[in-house]
């Protein structure tokens, strides 16, 4: 079933009585060409590219709890491509443009909306810092527009320009950035691969892989054995446990990040913010609540809460940049695992086992690669190369030397 | 959480930094014939299990010790705490 205005108007003048389900619940089949681990994001965004543009559907995701119910459901939802190194920064641009067109795409509303992004910065070492920067995303196909305080001011005159320490300089505006529905990202792309034959099953947990003779055959799960000549793992903050079935060690910690909402408010934020001096972004939901976050909370967790010391550092930053928000109350706050790698920057490769792929490694920033994650995990899928934007994504490369960490942090994943 | 400190008793983990696992107390031997890829798992390659892990956490806010904290990673229930030198020296290393 098609969506579109006309449908909706016939539809409400109708009682709304011919809207279908939005996918099927079919029961797994004996095998596939390919079965993906985890319908997060990436597993049905992976799914769909596979049937939309490498033409292949004899395809199933196997989720263990229901679609969308990890990460792409709990995310801050900010969509950017505002990246430095030539390892990243292609990737997330082109993830950048298949937002652009991604609900004519799937023909689902995901609610994507190109407010833009401002990341702050406080000192001429950092403004410098973002004017270089600011050309990285330029010479790779991105906009960046480096503003100084007074052009800072007619966007966000709020701010709190002359704080004592943190004073605000000006800010690295990518007016392309914003925001988008996650579960509607999730939903849409769920449909777009049910309509192309793709079954997508749920309640299915994958509890050990059929690996014979170095070559994985399949799956074992919670429904029974399920056979694939290919299998494409994608649990994110799941990735260590699930890839530890497959006598895997990863250069992945899983940690707690936490989320939070205000209650709604009229229009105040126009875009995201981030503070340049500590860890804190914001943006303003369509029901005029304000989402932020911060750090994670910096120890390995599968818990998926958080605890009180990094809600205060959150609420501090918040308060450091635009005290108004301490005026407003705090709603609703949760915690999502990350699956934090050790340069900062993800995964998308084979594995030693012959058949069995993996994607992970996205720490806080997967929600925005929900697309190109899926596109470049389904060329590598059909067609066993990398795609050329996520070339570097490989699992060797700490042994190689070939790391990508933007941060320039090190070993550590609490600290990228 | 509260880490239950072995001379300073129960502190803030906030007080506290977090490292990671309690396996980078066994650095390789550098002259090892396989020193690189040794180097490599112990650098980079992680158990990341769910339930209890043993970790390196820094009193930074406190006595500047070292603690290995034995903690389960889904409920957050600390069993065991002991000093980083305590264990390092069981597992014979340094004097
Ligand atoms: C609080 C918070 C804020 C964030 N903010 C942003 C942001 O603003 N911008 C941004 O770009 N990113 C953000 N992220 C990161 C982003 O949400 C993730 O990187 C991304 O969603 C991960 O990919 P995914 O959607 O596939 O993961 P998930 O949705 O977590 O999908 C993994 C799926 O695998 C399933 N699974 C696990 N184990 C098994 C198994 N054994 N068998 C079957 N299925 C299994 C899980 O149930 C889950 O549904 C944020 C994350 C959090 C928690």
């Amino acid at each position: 079933m098609r969506y579109s205005g006309m449908k909706v108007l016939w539809e409400g003048l109708t009682g709304n009585r011919g809207w279908k389900p939005v996918w099927r619940e079919p029961e797994p089949k004996k095998s596939y060409d390919i079965v993906i681990v985890g319908g997060g994001g990436h597993g049905l965004s992976t799914a769909y590219y596979l049937a939309r543009e490498f033409g292949l559907s004899n395809i199933a995701v196997l989720e263990k709890g229901w679609l969308g119910s990890g990460n792409i459901g709990r995310n801050t939802t900010i969509i950017r491509s505002n990246y430095l190194l030539p390892g990243n920064e292609p990737f997330y641009e082109l993830s950048m443009k298949l937002w652009e067109n991604l609900e004519q795409d799937f023909n689902y509303n995901a609610m994507v909306s190109q407010r833009g992004i401002i990341n702050l910065y406080h000192s001429d070492s950092q403004r410098d810092a973002f004017a270089r920067r600011g050309n990285a995303m330029i010479m790779a196909g991105a906009d960046a527009v480096l503003l100084d305080r007074a052009g800072l001011e007619k966007q966000c005159p709020f701010l709190d320009f002359d704080n004592a320490r943190f004073p605000i300089q000006g800010g690295l505006w990518q007016p392309r950035a914003g925001t988008a529905r996650h579960d509607a990202v999730a939903w849409g792309y769920a449909r777009g691969a049910d309509m192309h034959g793709v079954d997508l099953i749920q309640n299915c947990e994958v509890t050990g892989f059929l690996i014979e003779d170095g070559v994985c055959k399949g799956v074992e799960t919670s429904r029974g054995a399920i056979l694939a000549r290919k299998t494409a793992v994608c649990v994110a903050g799941s990735s260590g446990r699930v890839m530890s079935k497959a006598g895997m060690r990863l250069p992945i910690e899983s940690h707690a990040l936490q989320a939070f909402v205000s209650e709604g408010l009229k229009p105040v934020i126009p875009g995201v913010i981030t503070f340049g001096a500590g860890h804190f972004y914001i943006s303003q939901s369509d029901k005029g609540g304000l989402v932020f976050g911060g750090d994670i909370d910096g120890y390995n967790t599968y818990a998926q809460r958080g605890n009180l010391p990094v809600v205060e550092d959150v609420c501090e930053g918040g308060m450091a940049i635009m005290p108004m928000i301490g005026r407003a109350r705090l709603l609703r706050m949760w915690g999502g695992v990350m699956d934090m790698s050790m340069d900062g920057s993800p995964f998308i490769d084979r594995t030693h086992i012959d058949g069995l792929y993996f994607n992970g490694g996205w720490c806080y920033g997967g929600f925005k690669a929900t697309p190109a994650s899926g596109f470049c995990y389904a060329h590598l899928l059909a067609r066993d190369e990398p795609h050329p934007t996520a070339a570097e994504y490989r699992l060797d490369r700490f042994i190689s030397g070939r790391m990508i960490d933007e941060r320039g942090a090190g070993a550590q994943p609490n600290l990228h | 959480m509260i880490i239950n400190h072995p001379l300073l008793g129960p502190r803030d983990a906030s007080e506290f930094v977090y490292l990671g696992d309690a396996s980078l107390i066994d650095r390789p031997d550098w002259q090892a014939k396989d020193a690189q890829q040794q180097f490599h798992d112990y650098l980079y390659l992680r158990d990341n299990p769910a339930g209890a892990h043993r970790e390196l956490w820094f009193h930074e806010q406190g006595d500047r010790s070292w603690l290995v904290v034995t903690r389960d990673t889904i409920t957050h229930e600390i069993t065991n705490v002991e000093l980083a030198r305590d264990v390092a020296l069981q597992r014979g290393r340094g004097r």
